[in-house]
C-alpha cells in the first residue's frame, strides 16, 4: 500500500471537512469504546496490576524472543504444521502465493490481519489472478470500497450507516434495488447471507494471529463474529499470517494477555470468539484444514529489539490508544496514511517504512499522554513520539522555518537570565498590545492558532515571578 | 526461507547483543514453560466456591446475551432442549456432536425430536455440543475439536446449543487448560466461546448473529457427572 503519511497535515483538514467522518467520530468517542472499556475496567479490580503482568510477560518473551521462536517453530511441525520465515513483506506475499497455487485456489477467504495489510497482500493476490474476500463485516465493507481500514479493531469505523447501504447497494446488484437497509441489522444480515457461500467454497483460508504460544505451537486468533473461526475451519489449507512479536512462552501468559485485550479494546469481559489452533486436522477429525502454515513476518522488528522503539514490539493491537486520543478523535484514521493509525501507529509507522516516509507523524499529537495510560502493556507511547521528533530534528525533514524557530529558541532556553529578561519583556509587550481586550483575535506567526479561537493576552507576573517569591516567603515547604 | 530464518535469527541477537542463549539458560527457559506457572489470576471467580462458579457462569453467560437454562439430571435435558426450540419457533431437528457423553442423555423419550450425529453441513439449523468445560470468570465455553466434537457445529449452524455438566464449570481459563493438559495431546482447535456471534463494525451497534451463531442457548445439569470415565470427549 502506498503511504501518503507525509501528507498527513493534507488528509487531516479532508478529515476535519468530513461530516460523515466527523459523525463517526462522535458516536465511538462519545458512546462507544472508551465508555465501554472504563466500565470493564471498573469491574475488574485487578486490571491495574495486571498491566504490569501484561508487560513483564511481553517483555521476557523479547528478552529472548530468539529462543522462544526456535521453540514455537519446533512444536509447530511436530504438531504437523510449517513455518515459513520472511525478512520482508515480498517474502511474505510469496510465501502465502505459493502456497495458494500449490492448493491450486482461485478465491480465499479472510480473516482481519494488521499484517496483511502491512505487506499489502490483497493487491499482490489479485494481480496473480487469485481473490481474496474479506470476511469481516468492516474488512468486507472497506474492501467494496477499495479503502484502507482507519482502525485496528473495527476497520470501517470512519463510515456511518448510510455509507455502507450505498456502498452494498453499488456491490450488490443481483439483489433487489429497493431492499431496505437502514439498520445495521440488515446490513450484517446481507454480508452474511452473501459472504456463506463464500466460506464455503474457499480452499485456503487466511487469518492473521493474536497470539503465537511456543510451548505448543498454537495460533490464537480473537474475533466477535466468528468469521476467523469460518474462514480457519472449512477451506483445505490454513494460513496463518504474524509478526514475530506476536510470540509469548505459555498458554497461561496469553490468557493474562487475552484478559487484557478485549476490555481494552472493545470494553467486552472477553471477545465471543477466542481460538487456539494447533497444526492441522488429527486422523478421525470430522473437519478442520489438512495443511497448517504459519508465515512469519520480521519486517524490521528484529531491529527494533533493544533500541529506542523497542518497547513499541509489546502492542498487542487493542487500539485503546487510538480510541482515547484527542487528534485520531478529530481526523480518524486515514489521514495517518498507511496501514496503524493513531499514537501507535505514529510511533510504529516511522519504524516499519522509514521516518522520511512518515516524517510528520511523531508530530501528530498533543503529548497529552492518554494513549499510555490506557495501554494494556504500558508502552510509553508520547516518550517514542519525542524520539522519532529527535530524529526528524537531526535528519532536517521539518521546515527550514521550525527548524530556525527550535534552534533560535532552544539557545535562548539554555540561556536563564536571557531567557527570563526576554520573556519578561515579550509578556508585559503581549500585554500591552492586547490591550483592555486581554486578548488577540489574530497574530502575526500564530495563526493557526488564532483563526479557530482567540489567544489571551499574558497579564502580570511570570511563573518564575511567583516561584521565586514564594521560596523567598519559606512558603515552598 | 531457510535464509530467511537465519537472517532473523541472527538479526534478534545482533539486536540483544549476544549469542544464542547459553545452555544453562536454555535449560532454565525450557523448564519454566513446562512448569505452566500461572501468572496473576483475578479473584472473581477463584475465590468463590463451586456452586458459587456455575452461578456465576450463568449470571456471565446471560450477560453477553446466551440463553441458560439450568436441569436437575441428564433425564431432563430432551424436555429442556425441545421446550428451547418451541420457545424460538425452530423446528425438532438438531445435528448433534457423536459425542459420548450425549449418548448418557435419554433422547428417545423425545421421539419427535430429529437427530442426526456428525459435523455440521451448511443447511443444518441447530446444532447441539458437548463442552470440555465452562469458565465462570467470563461466561466462556470451552470446546475442543476431536472424532466426536467437530468443529463446525460451534460455527456453522444459526443455533448452537450446548450442554454443560455443573463438574464441568471451572473458575480460570487456566482451570480449563490444566484439564485440557491432563487429558492428553492438545486437539487441533480449542474455542473459548462466549455469548453468539457479534459484530459492532457499523456505527458501533451491537447486531447479534455476524457470521456463526445468532443464539446460543446453555443447558447446565445440575448434578452432571461423567458418567463414562475419560470418554465423555475427546
Amino acid at each position: 500500500m502506498l503511504a501518503t503519511s507525509r501528507n498527513f497535515a493534507a488528509n487531516a483538514r479532508a478529515g476535519l471537512a468530513d461530516q460523515n467522518l466527523q459523525r463517526a467520530l462522535a458516536i465511538m468517542t462519545q458512546s462507544g469504546f472508551p465508555l465501554r472499556r472504563r466500565d470493564a475496567v471498573a469491574k475488574l479490580p485487578e486490571f491495574e496490576a495486571l498491566r504490569e503482568t501484561g508487560r513483564t510477560i511481553k517483555e521476557h518473551t523479547l528478552a529472548y524472543l530468539d529462543f522462544y521462536l526456535e521453540l514455537y517453530e519446533e512444536r509447530v511441525i511436530s504438531a504437523g504444521g510449517e513455518v515459513h520465515w520472511a525478512r520482508t513483506p515480498n517474502e511474505a506475499r510469496a510465501a502465502v502465493l505459493e502456497i495458494c497455487q500449490a492448493a491450486g485456489t482461485k478465491t480465499v477467504t479472510k480473516g482481519k490481519s494488521m499484517i496483511a495489510e502491512e505487506i499489502g497482500l490483497n493487491d499482490f493476490l489479485e494481480q496473480n489472478g487469485i481473490t481474496p474476500v474479506e470476511t469481516d463485516l468492516g474488512e468486507y465493507i472497506i474492501q467494496l470500497r477499495r479503502e484502507p481500514p482507519s482502525h485496528l479493531i473495527a476497520p470501517a469505523m470512519h463510515l456511518v450507516k448510510e455509507q455502507v447501504a450505498d456502498t452494498f447497494r453499488a456491490a450488490h446488484r443481483e439483489l433487489e434495488p429497493n431492499r431496505p437497509l437502514a439498520e445495521p441489522r440488515q446490513l450484517c444480515d446481507e454480508a452474511r447471507a452473501l459472504l456463506r457461500p463464500r466460506f464455503l467454497a474457499a480452499d485456503v483460508g487466511i487469518t492473521g494471529a493474536n497470539f503465537l504460544v511456543a510451548e505448543t505451537g498454537s495460533s490464537v486468533i480473537v474475533t466477535n463474529e466468528g468469521n476467523g473461526d469460518l474462514t480457519q475451519t472449512l477451506p483445505r489449507v490454513h494460513i496463518v499470517l504474524a509478526s514475530l512479536e506476536k510470540l509469548v512462552p505459555t498458554f497461561e501468559d496469553a490468557a493474562s494477555l487475552l484478559r487484557l485485550l478485549a476490555r481494552s479494546a472493545t470494553g467486552q469481559e472477553f471477545s465471543s470468539y477466542t481460538t487456539v489452533s494447533t497444526g492441522p486436522r488429527r486422523p478421525g477429525d470430522l473437519d478442520g484444514p489438512d495443511a497448517y502454515h504459519v508465515v512469519l513476518l520480521d519486517n524490521g522488528r528484529s531491529a527494533m529489539l533493544g533500541g529506542e522503539f523497542h518497547d513499541m514490539l509489546r502492542c498487542i493491537r487493542c487500539a485503546a490508544c487510538l480510541n482515547h486520543c484527542p487528534v485520531y478523535a478529530a481526523t480518524g484514521g486515514h489521514a495517518y496514511g498507511w496501514v496503524y493509525p493513531g499514537p501507535m501507529g505514529a510511533v510504529l509507522t516511522p519504524g516499519l517504512i522509514g521516518i522520511d516516509e512518515a516524517a510528520p507523524l511523531p508530530n501528530a499529537s498533543t503529548l497529552c499522554g492518554r494513549c499510555e495510560s490506557v495501554c494494556p502493556v504500558m508502552i510509553p507511547l508520547p516518550k517514542m513520539l519525542r524520539h522519532w521528533r529527535e530524529r526528524e530534528y537531526a535528519k532536517k525533514l521539518i521546515p527550514p522555518v521550525w527548524r530556525t524557530g527550535l534552534s533560535l529558541w532552544s539557545w535562548v532556553a539554555r540561556r536563564p537570565a536571557l531567557y527570563h529578561a526576554l520573556s519578561e519583556i515579550a509578556s508585559r509587550g503581549l500585554g500591552w498590545a492586547a490591550g483592555r481586550r486581554g486578548r488577540f483575535r489574530n497574530l502575526p506567526f500564530a495563526a493557526g492558532w488564532t483563526s479557530a479561537r482567540d489567544l489571551p493576552a499574558p497579564e502580570g507576573r511570570s511563573f518564575h515571578n511567583l516561584w521565586a517569591e514564594r521560596v523567598k516567603r519559606g512558603a515552598n515547604r | 526461507m531457510s535464509g530467511a530464518r537465519a537472517d532473523i535469527i541472527a538479526s534478534i541477537r545482533r539486536s540483544l547483543r549476544r549469542g544464542r542463549v547459553d545452555a544453562q539458560t536454555e535449560a532454565e527457559l525450557r523448564a519454566q514453560v513446562a512448569a505452566h506457572r500461572r501468572n496473576l489470576i483475578p479473584a472473581r471467580a477463584a475465590a468463590l466456591d463451586h456452586s458459587g462458579q456455575i452461578d456465576l457462569f450463568v449470571a456471565m453467560a446471560e450477560e453477553v446475551q446466551a440463553t441458560v437454562a439450568r436441569v436437575p439430571s441428564v433425564e431432563a435435558v430432551p424436555e429442556a432442549v425441545v421446550r428451547y426450540l418451541a420457545a424460538e419457533n425452530l423446528p425438532a431437528e438438531l445435528v448433534m456432536a457423536p459425542d459420548l457423553g450425549l449418548d448418557d442423555v435419554p433422547w428417545e423419550t423425545r421421539p419427535l425430536l430429529r437427530i442426526r450425529r456428525g459435523r455440521a453441513e451448511p443447511e443444518d439449523a441447530v446444532s447441539l455440543t458437548p463442552c470440555f468445560a465452562a469458565v465462570a470468570e467470563t461466561g466462556t465455553l470451552m470446546l475442543v475439536s476431536g472424532p466426536r466434537t467437530p468443529t463446525t457445529l460451534n460455527f456453522l449452524p444459526d443455533t448452537h446449543i450446548a450442554v454443560v455438566r455443573a463438574d464441568q464449570v471451572v473458575a480460570t481459563y487456566e482451570d480449563g487448560w490444566d484439564r485440557l493438559r491432563a487429558d492428553g495431546p492438545l486437539p487441533r482447535a480449542v474455542n473459548f466461546i462466549t455469548g453468539p456471534s457479534r459484530t459492532g463494525d457499523i456505527e458501533q451497534r451491537i447486531v447479534l448473529g455476524a457470521h456463526g451463531p445468532r443464539r446460543l442457548h446453555i443447558v447446565v445439569v445440575e448434578n452432571g457427572q461423567e458418567v463414562r470415565n475419560g470418554e465423555g470427549q475427546e
